[in-house]
Parts: C-alpha cells; sequence; structure tokens
C-alpha cells in the first residue's frame, strides 16, 4: 500500500499539468520513490488516485527503463558500456562487477544488496566510464576506486553514495 | 587556435556559484528579458533570430527563426513552448554542461521564445537520469519566480509566463521531438506521423515549438548584441558557436565552445591535448553515434559546421565528437552502437523494430563467432531496407554507423567473418583497466 505521503504527493500532481494524463510519469516515480518498485497493486492503486484506466499506467511503467516493474536490489548499479564509455573502460568496469559479485548483468547477488545492468549511454561521456547507482552518477571511475566506493554501501537501501548536492558538476574547458 | 571570438554559451560558468541567479544578474543576465518585454514585438524578436542565422543545436538544424516563425498567430488554443533537455545521443553532454553550471541562461532564453510565440507555460523536458540536473533547473526557476523574472505580471508589462521541469524515465526515442510530446502528456514515447508539425498540432494538440537546450541559451545574447553581431562569429551558414563533445581517446575529453567552422583536428588536438597514450588516430564520429564515421584521413581537412560536414558525407548531429584510435574495433563499435538503437527502438514500425534486432544478431555473431562471407552484404541489404521507410529518424540513424563502418572498415569486417573480432567484445584495449590482473589480485 502507498504510504500516506505518497498518496497526498499523487493528488497534488493530478492537478498540476493542463492535462490530467501528464501526471502518469510523475505519480509513478512518487509511487517507485515509495514502494522500491512498481508492483501490479501499487500500479492499479496509482490509476485510482488517478483516475485513469489502469493500462495507461501500465502502459507508462512498462515502456521506460527507470519505471521498475519488478523487485530490484538494495542498490541498483548500472554501469554505462554505450561508445564513448566502452572505448575509456566501461565493459571492463561491468565485467570487473560481474565477477567481483558472481553475477551476470541483469542479475541480483544472493543476498539481495546489488541489482547489475548495462545501461545506455548516460550523458556523462566526458567524465567516462560513468555508472548510475540508485541513480546517482559515479564518474571518472577507475576500478579501484570503485571497489573503494563500493564499499561505503550499506544496506540501508536509502543510504546511497552521497546526495544528490554532492554530484560532481561537469568541469569547464577552455 | 581558433580565432578570437567571444564566449556566448560559457562565459559566465568560470563564476563561483554561476548557477545562482545573483551570478547570472551580475554579468547582465535577464537584461535581454527586460529588453523583449518592455521594447520588442514577437515579430521583431523573430526576424532578429532569423537575421542571426541560428540553427537548432539539437541535431537537425533547422533555423531557429523560421521554426518559431510556423506558429499560427489566430490560434484559439494556448501555445507550448518545449524545451528539449531529453540529452540521450550517445557522446553528447553539453546540455547537462548549460542547465548545471548556467540554468538562467536558458530559462532567459525560453521566456523570449515563449514571448516570440505568445506562450504563457513553457516545459522543459529532462531525461531521467538527469535527477541532479532537474533539481537544480526547479531551484533556478523557483529564484526566477522570487524575483519577478517568471509570474503574472512581468516587470509590470502584463505578460504571464511559468515553466515547468517534467522528467523523462529512461527512453532514447524521448528525444525524437513528438516522441518527447507523446511523453509530456504522460504516454509511451512513440513519434507522431507528421504532418501535421508541431508548430501547428503539437503538446496537447496545440501550436508547440520545440528547441534544444543550446539553441534556447544562444538567444540572450542575440538580443542583447543584435543579429549581425551573432551572425559574425562562424561561417556563413553556420553561425555563432558550437558547444563541443570531446569523448572517447583523447588526453582531455570534456566540452569546449567553439566558432562554428573550427578545424577538427585543431579541437581534438589543441584544445584536448590530442589522443591518447601517443596511440595514432583510427575514426572519428563528428556529431553523436548517429552520423557516419569519418577515417583519420578524413578528418585531416573538415571543419565542425553543418556543411563542411555535410560535404564529407556526415553531420555536425549535436557535435558529439567520438575520438577512436588505432587499437578500437570498428566491428565492436558497429555492434554496440546498432545494439543501442536495437534496445531504443520503440517497436512502432517493422522496419525498425526487425532490422535493428536483426543487424544486432549478425554484428553480435561477427564480433563473437564469425560469420558467412555473405552477411556483410545482408547487413547493408538490411540497413537499405530500413532508413526512410519509417515514421521517425531513429532507423536512419542505425544504418548511419552500420553502413560507414562496413564501408570504411571493410577488411575488418572480412577478418571478423572468419575470424571474430581480435578484441573478443571489448571494443579498444584501456590501460589500467584489466579486469583480470584486478579480480585475481584480490583473491
Amino acid at each position: 500500500m502507498l504510504s500516506d505521503k505518497a498518496k497526498e504527493e499523487i493528488l497534488e500532481i493530478k492537478v498540476r499539468y493542463p492535462d490530467r494524463r501528464s501526471s502518469t510519469l510523475p505519480s509513478l516515480y512518487v509511487a517507485q520513490e515509495d514502494q522500491r518498485w512498481l508492483s501490479s497493486e501499487t500500479i492499479a492503486e496509482v490509476a485510482v488516485l488517478l483516475e485513469m484506466p489502469v493500462r495507461m499506467l501500465h502502459e507508462v511503467a512498462t515502456f521506460y527503463v527507470m519505471f521498475e516493474t519488478k523487485p530490484v536490489g538494495t542498490h541498483l548499479v548500472e554501469v554505462c558500456d554505450n561508445i564513448s564509455c566502452a572505448l575509456r573502460g566501461g565493459e571492463e568496469v561491468l565485467q570487473h562487477l560481474e565477477q567481483k559479485w558472481g553475477i551476470k548483468r541483469g542479475q541480483t547477488t544472493t543476498d539481495g544488496k546489488f541489482s547489475l545492468r548495462g545501461a545506455e549511454c548516460l550523458g556523462a561521456c566526458g567524465t567516462a566510464p560513468c555508472l548510475m547507482i540508485d541513480h546517482r552518477y559515479w564518474e571518472n571511475l577507475t576500478l579501484a576506486e570503485l571497489d573503494r566506493r563500493l564499499a561505503t554501501l550499506t544496506d540501508d537501501p536509502h543510504h546511497t553514495a552521497g546526495d544528490l548536492a554532492e554530484a560532481p558538476i561537469p568541469a569547464v574547458k577552455g | 587556435m581558433a580565432p578570437n571570438f567571444p564566449l556566448i554559451l560559457t562565459k559566465n560558468m568560470t563564476r563561483p556559484d554561476s548557477h545562482r541567479l545573483s551570478a547570472y544578474t551580475a554579468s547582465g543576465g535577464y537584461n535581454s528579458w527586460k529588453k523583449t518585454l518592455k521594447e520588442l514585438t514577437p515579430d521583431q524578436v523573430i526576424q532578429t533570430v532569423k537575421d542571426s542565422g541560428l540553427r537548432g543545436r539539437g541535431g537537425a538544424g533547422f533555423p531557429c527563426g523560421l521554426k518559431w516563425s510556423f506558429v499560427p498567430r489566430q490560434s484559439e488554443k494556448p501555445k507550448y513552448l518545449a524545451c528539449n533537455a531529453d540529452e540521450s545521443e550517445p557522446g553528447t553532454f553539453k546540455d547537462r554542461m548549460l542547465m548545471t553550471r548556467d540554468p538562467h541562461m536558458l530559462i532567459e532564453g525560453m521566456a523570449i521564445a515563449a514571448f516570440a510565440i505568445d506562450c504563457h507555460l513553457a516545459f522543459i523536458y529532462i531525461r531521467g537520469e538527469f535527477a541532479l540536473e532537474a533539481i537544480i533547473l526547479e531551484n533556478a526557476l523557483a529564484e526566477a519566480r522570487a524575483a519577478g523574472h517568471l509570474g503574472k505580471n512581468i516587470y509590470g508589462t502584463g505578460y504571464e509566463l511559468d515553466m515547468m521541469v517534467y522528467r523523462g524515465a529512461g527512453a532514447y526515442i524521448a528525444g525524437e521531438e513528438t516522441g518527447m510530446l507523446e511523453s509530456l502528456e504522460g504516454k509511451r514515447a512513440h513519434p507522431r506521423i507528421k504532418p501535421p508539425f508541431p508548430a501547428v498540432v503539437g503538446l496537447y494538440g496545440s501550436p508547440t515549438v520545440i528547441n534544444n537546450v543550446e539553441t534556447l541559451a544562444n538567444v540572450p545574447a542575440i538580443i542583447e548584441n543584435g543579429a549581425a553581431w551573432f551572425a559574425a562569429i562562424g561561417t556563413p551558414k553556420s553561425t555563432g558557436t558550437k558547444l563541443m563533445n570531446i569523448s572517447g581517446h583523447v588526453n582531455r575529453p570534456g566540452v569546449v565552445e567553439l566558432p562554428m567552422g573550427t578545424k577538427l583536428m585543431t579541437i581534438i588536438n589543441d584544445y584536448c591535448g590530442g589522443v591518447w597514450h601517443n596511440r595514432k588516430l583510427k575514426a572519428v564520429i563528428p556529431g553523436g553515434s548517429s552520423v557516419p564515421v569519418l577515417t583519420a584521413a578524413e578528418c585531416e581537412e573538415v571543419t565542425v559546421d553543418y556543411d563542411s560536414l555535410a560535404a564529407a558525407g556526415t553531420m555536425l548531429g549535436t557535435a558529439a565528437i567520438i575520438v577512436m584510435d588505432e587499437t578500437t574495433c570498428m566491428v565492436q563499435v558497429a555492434s554496440r552502437l546498432t545494439r543501442f538503437y536495437d534496445e531504443e527502438s520503440c517497436g512502432q514500425c517493422t522496419p525498425c523494430r526487425e532490422g535493428t534486432a536483426w543487424a544486432f544478431k549478425i554484428l553480435d555473431r561477427l564480433v563473437h563467432e564469425g560469420g558467412e562471407p555473405h552477411e556483410i552484404d545482408l547487413l547493408l541489404d538490411i540497413c537499405d531496407n530500413m532508413g526512410g521507410r519509417t515514421i521517425c529518424a531513429l532507423a536512419d540513424a542505425a544504418v548511419g554507423p552500420i553502413k560507414s563502418c562496413i564501408e570504411k572498415f571493410r577488411p575488418e569486417f572480412d577478418y571478423a567473418v572468419r575470424h571474430g573480432s581480435p578484441m573478443k567484445g571489448r571494443m579498444a584495449d584501456v590501460p589500467g583497466f584489466d579486469v583480470t590482473a584486478t579480480v585475481g589480485a584480490r583473491g
């Protein structure tokens, strides 16, 4: 069940846009933040709050990769291995984590702590290789630095790698 | 080095707290917006932007002022402006810098564009992964509202304007302008059949202008300094400066602002410290993953602007310059990029949905196992049946890297047919990323 806070937020989002249907993506974000993933029951709850057919929310939840329609580990690790990252070690970062955790990309560690995935270009190609942990960017990775920072992550799903305000802002050249 | 030129987009970025309103107004920020509201008519704004020669920075290069002029004046429906901040073209990371370092420049540009088309509610559609950037934009909008740059009766002129940030949720296709409109409407980002074009039937069925972040960020400087000033920078048909995104095998990757028409090799050698590890240049993708690749020899003379790159058989795109050294396996490059388009195809059109999937199957097998000699021609045949046969340009984008890699690096594909890729799944040799060594050492 969605928390009261999440329900309130969704009802506020419902009347925010010129057309109510625009509230689907922002509402699903709220529900996912609240429940960690979007089960059919959660999606149905959002649909009732927004007074929309479940289908409309389900088709959105299943189209966008940032919406989780299956349970995920405590920390979601998404490594970019598209061209600019692959040219600077993105594929090796993925292989390193696969070996370290004994899983393949697309799987979750048996203790449920880490889910590992490949990601498409994250738009941080100047600071490649990069990855996202719990939707926060880690950039300019080396394998040693990656291991050091991963070791600081706890089992608390709300403990991520520093809050958003600390995320690096890309450097200016020239 | 490039000739002297005025910095437009990055001029504030070295100031402390450049993302704050105080830093922006200290350098004359929002003066163009004041001037627009108090002294100019929408027609004058559109004419100035037309005269400046400003073309879209999102990839297609469409003249910006002309796009604005397509919005019907006498429409009973509200008009909308949507800023495309769904920066997802592989190799592109310039808009992220603009939004984090100088969000008010974007907001001011959007305000002027909104006035030009009589819009009172504008949207910034930002890719979902940019959670931090979305917060920075929200904070900047709150600052602008509090200072009266946005709101009900701006500067006492009676003009009303507000803006909203809308987060996507991970879909490359949402960067296609009509896919973006569908997503903004809360649906799957399936591109629409055109015509009608968004200027007539766009968001919520209303006239809508869609511009890229960098395009809009140029507008305040054009209004402040005039069309002639802007048109004097760059080349006659590619005016102004461009944020160059350089990634891959250079010593110092990053974003640099340079005039249109700067030589590609000047950018690589003088601004990015040259190819890394003293290796030789092999190839460059000059405009994001969707544009045809250039060989090292072709890179020698080209300049980075719309016309020079078009003459070289490729495109400026987003000026996402992806540099590849001599160790790079071009079969692996083609395979990885095709996987991207296969993953990101929305699935509406059969040639794209099936074509990208089959092309990737062949390329992936070429990389890992090898294949049959006729399969290279089969790949080209698949390409010929994808481009120009779909609702949007994603299929054409997918064809670009496959065809150009095969045409320009055919011997590598012939080798892969017999032996697979010599790199076996690694795109290039990356010093410092020896996986066996690090994992083995830890035991």
